[in-house]
């Protein structure tokens, strides 16, 4: 990849190791939380499971196909919100979209979510900023149910 | 003619994109515009801009015989004998839901089929299924080989006595696979079904001839052969289209309105409700006037062979896996390709920061998609004003692609 500034912008190594990696590949144990998101556009298809325990995300996996931006954030967010408690999952996940669409300062991305910077470059390319939202949205859904109530 | 001349009437082909010279390789989805619809429709609005089939004034008299001769014009270019029998829609789709709101509501009952095919573009299979959904009608699907070729003993084999509706595609927006036409209406008028076909990936072209077709209504786009966006064309056969009821109800589409009851305009008013998109009806115009005067034979043949290079360019590549029908006669000037291991959409990326304009994706085509078992592909569909400089552009974006992503030399990939 030497030598291709322009594309590592956008490809960064970072990225490039999450859409390889298959660690939070699969489905969660036991999961009492399941979304579906798709990306009408592309097609592009993710399937979230989680299972909560005393309020937090114990374990957090994803399933689907699509490009290197959308699993890569996807594999991202399941590293990031793993551990978290469900209201700041939540506040994480309105962090990274604020990033990606309202252009908020990479610097302001709570610490939970420094790797997420890797995205950054993204935002050059308006088309795929989709991508890179598609498993944060699917997890938002997953957390505030179809209606936008809370399941729990 | 050269085609090296014609560039020049393209001037959206002037830019750079991504600080690249533009390569426009997406003319499935729609073509760019000649400087000659651009300017008609400028003269439209500065010179003849009144609303059509109203009043009696120099200006609406005017715009009203531009869109008629319009209407004659695309009547001479699908050979139609009567131009009330072409009628102007937004788009394909649109003409598409025409004929399932109009014909097939009055039409068609519980129990009746429809035959579609696994390669139709959404806007052939959803209004079939909201009208299935409405109706009790039960849709049948033709199946697509894996080569992406119709079976014509399949499609014989999918008719039924309860067959009322056969409705295709020409040729394949995703796979540029072009089906023979001819003989698939002929199935369908045998087996006594009423008979669609979806040209518009076809009109842009290849010559139609509703005559010698057959077929009893035929769908295409302006946008995609050179013409304004928010044109399409349906036509009919007159009789067909007699029998119909209106599609939308308001102005133009009524003879008489009395405060209970409506008597039906003339055709094709009947099916022209409110006020027409007739200023892109006029910039229609001079997009027919352009393919006719380069010929869509030489046109066919200079598009045919950019693809072709672009094909044996791709299969150079092992870990390039080419979709769509190995014989050439079966094929359009779409190219469809998947790289092993690289989503159709990281490819697009590349080839964007090459200046190279592709479609990347399901293509509107997700059963087509699914048969296949593949995502997406990467779609490359050449026209008249493309020329060597492309596929230089695409090469280079290819080339790129494979070493960024390091993509390793082997075969069966998808």
């Amino acid at each position: 990849m030497e030598g291709d500034a322009e594309l590592q912008d956008l490809y960064r190594e970072v990225l490039m190791d999450y859409y390889r990696s298959s660690a939070r590949k699969g489905e969660a144990e036991a999961a009492d939380l399941r979304a579906h998101g798709i990306n009408p556009v592309c097609g592009d298809e993710l399937e979230i499971t989680a299972r909560r325990e005393g309020g937090r995300i114990a374990q957090l996996r994803y399933t689907g196909h699509g490009c290197v931006i959308s699993q890569a954030s996807a594999a991202m967010m399941a590293e990031a919100l793993e551990g978290a408690g469900v209201d700041r999952a939540k506040e994480l996940v309105k962090a990274f979209k604020a990033m990606m669409i309202e252009n908020a300062a990479v610097a302001s991305l709570p610490a939970e979510l420094e790797q997420l910077c890797a995205l950054e470059g993204v935002r050059r390319f308006p088309l795929r900023v989709k991508c890179a939202t598609l498993g944060w949205n699917t997890m938002l859904q997953g957390l505030e149910g179809p209606s936008g109530e809370d399941p729990r | 003619m050269s085609f090296a001349d014609l560039r020049q009437d393209f001037p959206i082909l002037k830019r750079l994109v991504r600080g690249k010279p533009l390569a426009y390789l997406d003319n499935a989805a729609t073509s760019q515009k000649p400087r000659q619809v651009i300017e008609a429709l400028v003269d439209f609005y500065e010179n003849h801009n009144a609303n059509v089939h109203r009043g009696v004034h120099t200006l609406s008299e005017e715009s009203t015989s531009m869109v008629e001769a319009v209407r004659a014009k695309v009547a001479d270019f699908i050979k139609a004998p009567k131009p009330e029998t072409v009628i102007f829609t937004r788009n394909a789709t649109e003409s598409i839901n025409l004929v399932a709101h109009a014909w097939g509501r009055k039409f068609l009952k519980p129990g009746d089929e429809i035959v579609l095919t696994e390669m139709e573009h959404h806007s052939n299979i959803v209004p079939w299924q909201l009208l299935a959904e409405e109706k009790g009608v039960k849709l049948r699907f033709v199946p697509v080989e894996p080569d992406g070729t119709l079976d014509l003993e399949k499609v014989k084999a999918a008719m039924t006595p309860k067959t009322r509706l056969f409705s295709f595609t020409a040729v394949s927006n995703a796979l540029g696979t072009v089906n023979p036409v001819q003989e698939m209406i002929s199935i369908g008028k045998a087996a006594g079904a009423t008979v669609l076909v979806d040209a518009c990936q076809w009109a842009p072209h290849r010559p139609i001839d509703v005559g010698s077709w057959g077929a009893d209504f035929i769908a295409f786009s302006a946008h995609k052969m050179l013409g304004p966006t928010g044109i399409g064309v349906l036509w009919g056969r007159e009789e067909l289209l007699e029998a119909m009821d209106p599609f939308l109800g308001g102005g133009d589409m009524i003879s008489r309105v009395t405060l209970e009851k409506s008597q039906w305009n003339a055709l094709p008013f009947k099916f022209e409700a409110g006020t027409p998109n007739f200023a892109d009806a006029a910039a229609f115009g001079p997009a027919l006037d352009y393919l006719n005067a380069v010929g869509l034979d030489v046109l066919r043949k200079h598009e045919e062979a950019l693809a072709a290079k672009a094909r044996a360019m791709l299969e150079a590549e092992p870990a390039v896996t080419l979709l769509g029908p190995e014989d050439p006669a079966r094929r359009s000037g779409v190219v469809s390709f998947n790289i092993a291991g690289l989503h159709p959409h990281d490819v697009g990326t590349v080839f964007d920061l090459e200046g190279v304009a592709i479609r990347v994706g399901h293509h509107c085509c997700q059963p087509l998609m699914r048969k296949l078992k593949c995502g997406g592909t990467a779609r490359a569909s050449f026209y008249l004003y493309n020329d060597e400089s492309d596929l230089e552009a695409m090469a280079r974006a290819l080339k790129r692609t494979l070493e960024f992503f390091k993509v390793a030399p082997q075969a069966g990939a998808r």
